[in-house]
């Protein structure tokens, strides 16, 4: 007996939905194993890791606090990744939306009114489309990679952040720690449940995901978006313009991030640190995938990533695993989609036993 | 022209012979219970229409695909081909429709590549000239590939199976790159190895070659062998019978005058080829009145791509002036201005081009004909969208799932018929067709042209490029002939036949346009 793999007469729609879920039984399992392989309890381990971090209200809103700012950018980006205009620097693009959120908040905040708040919202996005915009005109110009450029300016902006903090933003009263001052509470966004952290920002995703759905689905735009990235010479035959939707693609992606980075100051951290993130940028784009690319599915996959996040923090302090556990749940994770995504348009044959045909050498 | 020569078969024993030969695809029964038998010289037709599974069942005999059941015996015995490798040593060889040459080596290099071990240059161009005279093929083993018309690629392909001595020779459609006299050069050739004792293969779905050149031919449709027969005592209508499985369908010509509005004008057009195996176009003048068909003949590849890109605005001109669209220079706007003008455009390339293979029929109607009321303030009319879909499937007898289903799970003939209906629906003025029958059945073909008389015979003006003679002298009120990225003189349909048509594809005639024949021809024969 031996499996082949065989070309699907039309890819499986069952096995575009069914693909995330077979990775993540696969990833789970293999939690499974490694745990077992570390002396860890699988039972203990298992409700460390899918149980624990929300088993109470606080719980459910960090989960939430946290898959918001993964599945804004997840939208975002999946606009992109449609479009076939892959932008790997939604990082950088956050942390450029806190840098120009954050001039906002320590300007202005202290002595502003209510209006310091939606103005750090429009300069986060104003700064992470800014940041997107240089990918966008090297790519429709000289034709540059942008998955290239994109990233590599990740790292740019990572470095004026830390030289921002590390310099001119750092708090005299902090005790050196490299930090900024903590923002005035109009430039905080309200708590919407009390006793979490749950703040206004998540209702800014839910704007977006609305947002998002209609423009994919039932706009022209997200239609000719849809064509370049499927076609490109029928985009071309057809008159749509493809650095227009390079652009498009590269600015949703960036105003997302930006509106994401004012999501994490303005929120949970409450003051600026070098590190904007604890890697949004790059796990949105397993959001992206494992949503396949479509508004509801990236929320699903958003709430799936924030809780490895979670477990991952719970398994330091419970089980004493390092942090590294979260990043490799993600690669673990994001391995098998690609994986389980050839069964999209292959499928596993088991053949018995072949039947040999008479061989006579001439 | 010599008449086929008729073969004895002395001691009976076929060259070769298939048994209940079957495969089948996840979707399809390509080859079911198909028996064949070739003699040794002998030249042996496979006839069918595109699909009918000529190419696949040439591929078992070639060792590329392993047949589900069925026996091959070579000379007398059972083999099983499981590799071209294998083929060639057993005497197996083949010319494919599609070339594999590598255009910046030359030929003898090129040759070299596809032999095993590593053998000797000067030895192996002896070789090359050697064949090339005796078989009328003239090639210079030093010429760079790129440099080279289609016509002398094929005799490449050609002696490069000759060198290994066949004693069956296979040849996928090789005239569908031809001139007509080029045609007949080849058909010499093929003559004079079946005299040498190598028997051929030769596959087409052209009637009137295969009575001219073969000994035996085996029908197949859908599949199967219909029917066996010598072609010499079968008239085309008889042998399309078995082919079709009815009688071919005609279009009626039409008897309306055409208009004398120009609405489609190209005043010297000149563009430099954008890269090193590209065409440049040289100086093209063209005007296609309202209520006209002009075709386009010439062999693929002598800058036909490169003056559909910039009519159609895919790659727009500097100079807005050189083309006209109904009064209006358009050289430099992009597709969809030029389709807001009134120019409708199907393209060659059916899936990735003119339809996005993944998406349903009803968003590939809205990739062209988003004007005819499907965006209503930038945003999607589903109403309209599935009615104009429906309508295009219904109006144009596209077999298919219903406006949901895929447009690549449509055949390539039903998928023309779509794309060519979605272009009409739109009203254009202007319409330009590329290949407008390549690789459809022929039920489809039929029809396709009857749509397009019908719609010249409302006043719109039509250009259709083709590398189908037979068709262009079917729908078009004149014929111009591309070769070299020049384009001659429009020529009245009627004023003109195939011969004069085949000989201004070579190159070598140009009636009505001496200035192009004096720079003479790049096609060195």
């Amino acid at each position: 007996m031996k499996l082949k793999l065989e070309r699907r007469v039309a890819p499986s729609q069952i096995m575009q939905y069914l693909s995330p879920l077979l990775a993540v039984g696969l990833t789970a399992l293999t939690g499974l194993c490694m745990f077992i392989a570390m002396g860890k309890d699988p039972a203990t381990a298992f409700y460390v890791f899918a149980v624990q971090p929300i088993e109470n209200l606080y719980g459910v809103g960090e989960l939430l606090i946290k898959a918001s700012p993964l599945i804004l950018i997840g939208l975002g980006l999946a606009v992109g990744f449609r479009a076939n205009v892959w932008n790997i620097g939604a990082e950088g693009q956050l942390t450029v939306g806190v840098i120009f959120s954050g001039v906002v908040a320590l300007h202005y905040g202290p002595q502003g009114g209510s209006w310091v708040l939606p103005a750090m919202v429009v300069a986060g996005a104003f700064g992470g489309m800014l940041w997107s915009a240089i990918p966008a005109f090297l790519r429709t110009r000289f034709n540059a990679n942008e998955i290239l450029t994109s990233l590599m300016l990740t790292y740019v902006a990572q470095l004026w952040l830390s030289y921002l903090i590390y310099g001119p933003w750092r708090d005299p009263n902090g005790f050196n720690f490299p930090q900024s001052e903590p923002l005035a509470p109009s430039a905080l966004f309200p708590i919407l449940i009390e006793g979490t952290r749950l703040n206004a920002s998540v209702l800014i995703t839910l704007a977006a995901v609305v947002f998002t759905w209609f423009i994919l689905k039932r706009s022209f735009v997200g239609y000719q978006l849809q064509v370049v990235g499927l076609s490109e010479p029928a985009a071309r035959y057809a008159g749509f313009n493809g650095r227009r939707a390079v652009w498009i693609a590269m600015l949703a992606g960036g105003v997302a991030s930006g509106i994401a980075g004012v999501g994490e100051i303005a929120g949970p951290l409450g003051q600026l640190f070098p590190t904007a993130s604890p890697g949004y940028g790059f796990a949105a784009i397993i959001v992206a995938f494992l949503g396949r690319l479509q508004p509801i599915g990236i929320v699903l996959g958003g709430l799936l990533i924030s809780l490895l996040y979670l477990s991952g923090e719970a398994a330091q302090m419970t089980l004493n695993l390092p942090s590294a556990i979260t990043g490799l749940f993600q690669g673990v994770l994001l391995f098998f989609l690609l994986g389980a995504d050839i069964l999209i348009t292959y499928r596993i044959r088991v053949i018995p036993g072949t039947v040999k045909l008479k061989k006579v050498t001439a | 022209m010599t008449g086929p020569v008729g073969i004895a078969f002395p001691d009976g024993t076929p060259r070769l012979e298939l048994r209940g030969i079957c495969k089948r695809y996840p979707s399809v029964l390509a080859n079911d219970q198909i028996n064949l038998k070739v003699a040794p010289g002998e030249i042996h037709a496979v006839l069918g229409e595109n699909g009918a599974g000529k190419s696949t069942l040439m591929k078992v005999i070639y060792g590329l695909v392993k047949p589900d059941a069925g026996e091959l015996i070579w000379g007398g015995e059972a083999v099983a081909v499981t590799s071209p490798a294998q083929a060639q040593r057993l005497g197996i060889g083949m010319v494919f429709q599609h070339f594999s040459l590598f255009e910046t080596l030359t030929v003898v290099q090129n040759i070299a590549l596809g032999m095993t071990g590593k053998p000797d240059l000067g030895t192996l161009s002896a070789q090359i000239v050697a064949v090339s005279e005796r078989y009328g093929l003239p090639v210079d083993p030093s010429r760079l590939v790129h440099t080279m018309s289609v016509g002398e690629r094929q005799r490449v392909e050609i002696i490069r199976a000759l060198l290994l001595n066949p004693r069956l020779l296979i040849m996928d459609e090789p005239t569908s790159v031809l001139t007509p006299q080029a045609v007949e050069r080849l058909f010499e050739t093929l003559r004079q190895l079946s005299d040498d004792g190598c028997s051929i293969l030769y596959i087409s779905h052209k009637l009137h070659e295969i009575k001219a050149l073969c000994h035996a031919a085996t029908v197949m449709r859908a599949g199967r062998v219909t029917g066996v027969c010598d072609p010499r005592q079968e008239s085309p209508r008889s042998m399309a019978r078995m082919m079709v499985g009815a009688d071919l369908p005609v279009c009626r010509p039409s008897s309306i005058a055409a208009g004398t509005e120009r609405c489609l004008v190209v005043d010297k057009l000149t563009r430099a080829a954008d890269s090193a195996f590209g065409t440049a176009l040289d100086q093209i003048d063209l005007v296609v009145h309202a209520g006209e068909i002009v075709g386009i003949a010439g062999v693929s590849g002598n800058g036909q791509k490169e003056l559909l890109t910039a009519l159609s605005g895919e790659t727009p001109i500097p100079e807005k002036g050189r083309i006209e669209l109904l009064g209006r220079p358009v050289g430099c706007t992009d597709p969809l201005t030029r389709r807001r003008l009134g120019l409708c455009f199907v393209p060659e390339e059916r899936l990735g081009r003119g339809a996005v293979p993944t998406l349903t029929l009803a968003e590939n109607a809205l990739l062209t004909a988003h004007d005819s009321g499907m965006v209503k303030g930038g945003l999607l009319n589903f109403g309209a969208i599935t009615a104009f879909t429906h309508r295009c499937i219904e109006g144009f007898q596209v077999k298919c799932g219903g406006p949901d289903a895929e447009a690549r799970s449509l055949s390539g003939g039903n998928l023309q018929k779509f794309i060519i209906g979605r272009e009409v629906l739109q009203k254009p003025k202007v319409l330009i067709v590329s290949q407008p029958t390549w690789g459809v059945d022929v039920g489809a073909a039929a029809f396709i042209r009857q749509t397009l008389i019908d719609l010249r015979n409302t006043g719109t003006a039509i250009l259709v490029i083709s590398e189908e003679l037979d068709e262009l002298f079917e729908i078009c009120d004149s014929i111009s002939v591309m070769v070299k990225g020049r384009l001659s003189k429009p020529i009245a349909t009627a004023e003109t036949d195939l011969t004069e048509i085949g000989l201004m594809m070579t190159g070598l005639s140009q009636r009505h346009d001496g200035h192009a024949a004096q720079r003479g021809s790049g096609d060195r024969q």
